[in-house]
């Protein structure tokens, strides 16, 4: 259920990105969702691969410093005020996100929205108990 | 001439005059110090061997690691009742360096610089205002002495407060400054911010000091002030301040020879370097009481020479200093070594020894960029927590050094890596 990340830190400066990508390139680990986290100075890249694993070691072989963060992905409508209606019921019990990215996919209609909170567990019970979808971590990876 | 009689006896009366004191220092030392009678034992060298001043080279070097494995009163020759002003060095590794001055030590410092402050043409009826910190730094204190001496009227505001100078240059009437380059010329632009034109306070002369600087820098602080800057040259080991100042010609800073001797040696191999050369500057006390200080490794790096000066004055010339053999960086007046940075991350938590110490002058004032390699202790999914980490680096640093710095995390590896010897320090001031 939980969807594992990578983060890794880069240096803000031209061209950071191209490195690591190249080398999850040449380990052959696609992208599936991606944010960028960015102060003068450094930055978190924050990735969902297909396979975490893989990427991981790739990027580790190569120097990069890479966490790997668990966060919740849920489907929400592709629809004027769907993120809203989502994140309304997560700030009414009191989770305090640490940040979020989204995307639509082919599934019509429907997008995906990321999650990341300190308080994880918590975070799917309430999902769960309003009825909001979390889509599998396969299903991410899959896309 | 504050001494016109020392200050240009000719050379051969003067040496005579320098041998007759190394070798009752060296005397003194070898009965009164165990350090020296110890190092001079297994030297196989004793006091009698001194008998011209060339022998002056078969004696052992002391370096500031000696001074300080015998904090903090290991070197004095007298007994603590002789003693009137103990000083210490400011921001070193490990333990200070700690200065002891007997009564005549004390008027010794200040003979030096009212020798210093005649060559900058003040006197008894100027009002000098003294930016140097009072404290255990000798800046402040040697030139409070020998302003005391020329009977000039000291204003010892002490560094900081800057509007608060200006306002008392203006009050006052200050005649003469003391300051490091890079504060005066702060103190230049907070003025005419203020619309004060700095040439309009009537300043006669400028000292300044304690700090690496460049021809251009001087000419900088000359326009703004409108008046001669004179560079002075000291270190708290030695005494303070005062062991060289510039006279108006302003072609080298006049050692003064007959209380302290200078060589100058290959940092490499320590061979002695004739005149003109450029090499590590060795100072050695001819006439200290409290603790005599022989063949001292400042480190600075400079040349001298012998010729007279055109001010008439025979005392050798230093120019200025143009590097270290260290790797000592001097930050707004404050020395600090890349070991203290070292100690300041391993203190801040797991962060590993890998950095680089990047200072600048962007406009007037130095500025230090620390970059730290961030490793997994240290990384964290979140822009705040990696703040926090950056944030307590600084905090651990300042803490260690007293200077504020800029931290930046970069990725792992990528900072160079050193066989042997690292090179932790980009001075890209350009005052060399």
């Amino acid at each position: 259920m939980k969807i594992k990340q990578l983060s890794i830190f880069l240096q803000n400066r031209m061209g950071s990105l191209a490195k690591p990508l190249e080398v999850l390139t040449v380990a052959d680990v696609n992208i599936r969702a991606m944010c960028m986290a960015d102060t003068s100075e450094f930055g978190i890249l924050r990735l969902v691969v297909d396979n975490p694993e893989k990427g991981k070691e790739a990027l580790e072989q190569n120097n990069f410093l890479v966490k790997m963060t668990e966060i919740i992905g849920v489907e929400m409508n592709d629809a004027p005020g769907g993120l809203t209606s989502v994140l309304n019921t997560i700030k009414d019990n009191n989770i305090d996100l640490e940040y979020l990215y989204a995307f639509t996919h082919d599934k019509k209609d429907k997008a995906i929205l990321l999650l990341h909170t300190d308080d994880i567990d918590r975070l799917i019970n309430v999902l769960n108990e309003n009825n909001i979808t979390i889509v599998p971590s396969e299903e991410v990876y899959n896309l | 001439m504050w001494n016109e009689e020392i200050e240009t006896m000719p050379r051969q009366d003067l040496e005579e005059l320098q041998l007759k004191k190394l070798q009752s220092t060296v005397k003194r030392a070898f009965n009164e110090i165990p350090y020296y009678n110890k190092k001079y034992s297994e030297a196989e060298v004793f006091p009698e061997d001194i008998e011209t001043l060339k022998d002056i080279e078969k004696l052992p070097f002391i370096t500031k690691d000696d001074l300080r494995e015998s904090y903090p009163f290991g070197l004095f020759a007298v007994d603590m009742s002789e003693i009137k002003e103990l000083h210490s060095s400011s921001g070193t590794t490990g333990k200070p360096v700690v200065s002891g001055y007997t009564e005549k030590d004390l008027d010794t410092w200040a003979e030096t610089i009212a020798r210093g402050l005649t060559m900058m043409g003040i006197g008894e009826d100027d009002i000098l205002q003294n930016t140097h910190g009072y404290g255990m730094f000798t800046g402040g204190f040697g030139v409070h002495y020998g302003s005391h001496k020329v009977g000039a009227a000291i204003i010892p505001i002490s560094t900081g407060q800057t509007r608060r100078q200006i306002e008392i240059m203006q009050d006052f009437g200050s005649t003469g400054l003391i300051f490091t380059p890079s504060y005066g010329i702060h103190l230049g632009e907070v003025a005419l911010e203020d619309g004060i034109d700095p040439k309009e306070l009537g300043i006669k002369a400028i000292g300044f000091g304690a700090e690496m600087w460049t021809e251009e820098i001087r000419q900088r602080v000359e326009e703004i002030f409108g008046a001669k800057a004179y560079n002075i040259y000291g270190l708290t080991e030695l005494m303070g301040p005062g062991v060289g100042v510039e006279c108006e010609a302003q072609k080298g800073l006049h050692i003064a020879e007959d209380i302290y001797y200078p060589e100058i040696i290959d940092p490499n191999t320590q061979e002695t370097l004739g005149e003109n050369q450029k090499g590590e500057l060795v100072l050695t006390n001819l006439e200290r009481e409290g603790m005599p200080v022989i063949r001292f490794r400042t480190k600075d790096l400079t040349k001298l020479t012998y010729e007279k000066c055109e001010c008439g004055r025979t005392h050798a010339r230093m120019s200025r200093i143009t590097g270290r053999s260290d790797d000592m960086i001097k930050v707004k007046g404050v020395a600090i070594f890349p070991s203290q940075i070292e100690k300041a991350l391993l203190k801040a938590g797991d962060v590993e020894p890998h950095y680089l110490i990047i200072v600048t002058r962007p406009g007037t004032l130095d500025e230090i960029e620390v970059k730290v390699e961030a490793s997994k202790d240290i990384f964290f999914d979140g822009v705040k927590e990696m703040m926090a980490v950056q944030n307590k680096i600084g905090k651990s640093i300042e803490n260690e050094t007293g200077i504020r710095v800029k931290v930046t995390l970069v990725e792992p590896k990528t900072l160079p890596r050193f066989e042997g010897k690292a090179k932790r320090v980009i001075d890209e001031r350009n005052l060399h």
